[in-house]
């Protein structure tokens, strides 16, 4: 697609691929983001981004104390049973002051807003997935073409 | 007073919210595409104005919701295209600053 440099963004599709409360959340913020402004669009949960959308696993999503620096906290301590709900509890609680939704909440709110939401259909069948597994935002299971195709015109942003 | 004797900034809000009247807000839904106000739309609008005089900011499109009862698919339908923008212009009030 062409964009001149100052042609206001029309359409956005967001690609999540991790799991951990650090990797969902912010592209959740900027799917909802994007529909406050009136711009078009569209979710695709991929690999573990998938567990913000699985129905049994959404309402768990954890920050990861272990390999993330940005935590400012030794592998060690990281490790430490309890230290990764501590965090996410913590973590929680100030998104809960800023109105930022728990995860389920926050799917409902961007769909309701018309966001689209697909899981990857690669993804689905490596994890022996089906449709049923899916909270029922989810509006389908797609192939990176179809993706692709559903992307046409839209800015492509992968967290 | 009508709208076009107001100070407005580069988005269209007007900068002086103490100039704002209920005509005021029908002529500024206008500008946005919304012939008529419904009660509906009314309860959104005095929500906004109501939160942004006591707090100093707009409401999130969360609090909004749960206030009104006016709920998330509505609130679109109500305002298309950037509820939370075109409800605060129609409220006489600043963009929300809030990412949420």
């Amino acid at each position: 697609m062409e964009n001149t440099g100052n042609e206001p963004i029309k359409k956005v599709s967001i690609i999540v691929s991790k799991g951990s409360l650090e990797g969902i959340y912010p592209a959740l913020i900027m799917a909802n983001g994007a529909r406050m402004e009136g711009i078009d669009a569209s979710m695709f949960f991929t690999f573990f981004g998938m567990d913000a959308v699985i129905e049994k696993r959404m309402d768990y999503i954890k920050v990861a104390t272990v390999g993330n620096p940005g935590l400012h906290m030794s592998t060690i301590v990281g490790m430490i049973p309890g230290m990764s709900a501590f965090a996410t509890k913590m973590m929680k609680k100030e998104m809960e002051k800023l109105d930022i939704p728990p995860v389920r909440e926050f799917i409902t709110m961007i769909h309701d807003a018309g966001c689209e939401i697909y899981a990857c259909k690669a993804s689905v069948e490596m994890f022996h997935l089906a449709k049923k597994d899916f909270c029922k935002e989810v509006d389908d299971i797609i192939s990176v073409g179809q993706f692709y195709e559903k992307s046409a015109g839209a800015q492509i942003i992968f967290t | 007073m009508s709208l076009k004797e107001l100070q407005r900034d580069a988005d269209g809000h007007l900068t002086n919210n103490k100039e704002w009247t209920e005509e005021i807000a029908k002529e500024l839904a206008a500008e946005e595409g919304i012939d008529l106000l419904t009660e509906r739309h009314w309860k959104v609008i005095n929500l906004m104005r109501k939160e942004f005089l006591e707090k100093g900011d707009a409401p999130s499109i969360r609090k909004l919701t749960k206030e009104s009862g006016v709920d998330t698919k509505e609130l679109y339908a109500l305002f298309p295209k950037g509820p939370a923008k075109k409800a605060a212009k129609i409220a006489g009030i600043p963009k929300p600053k809030g990412c949420v």
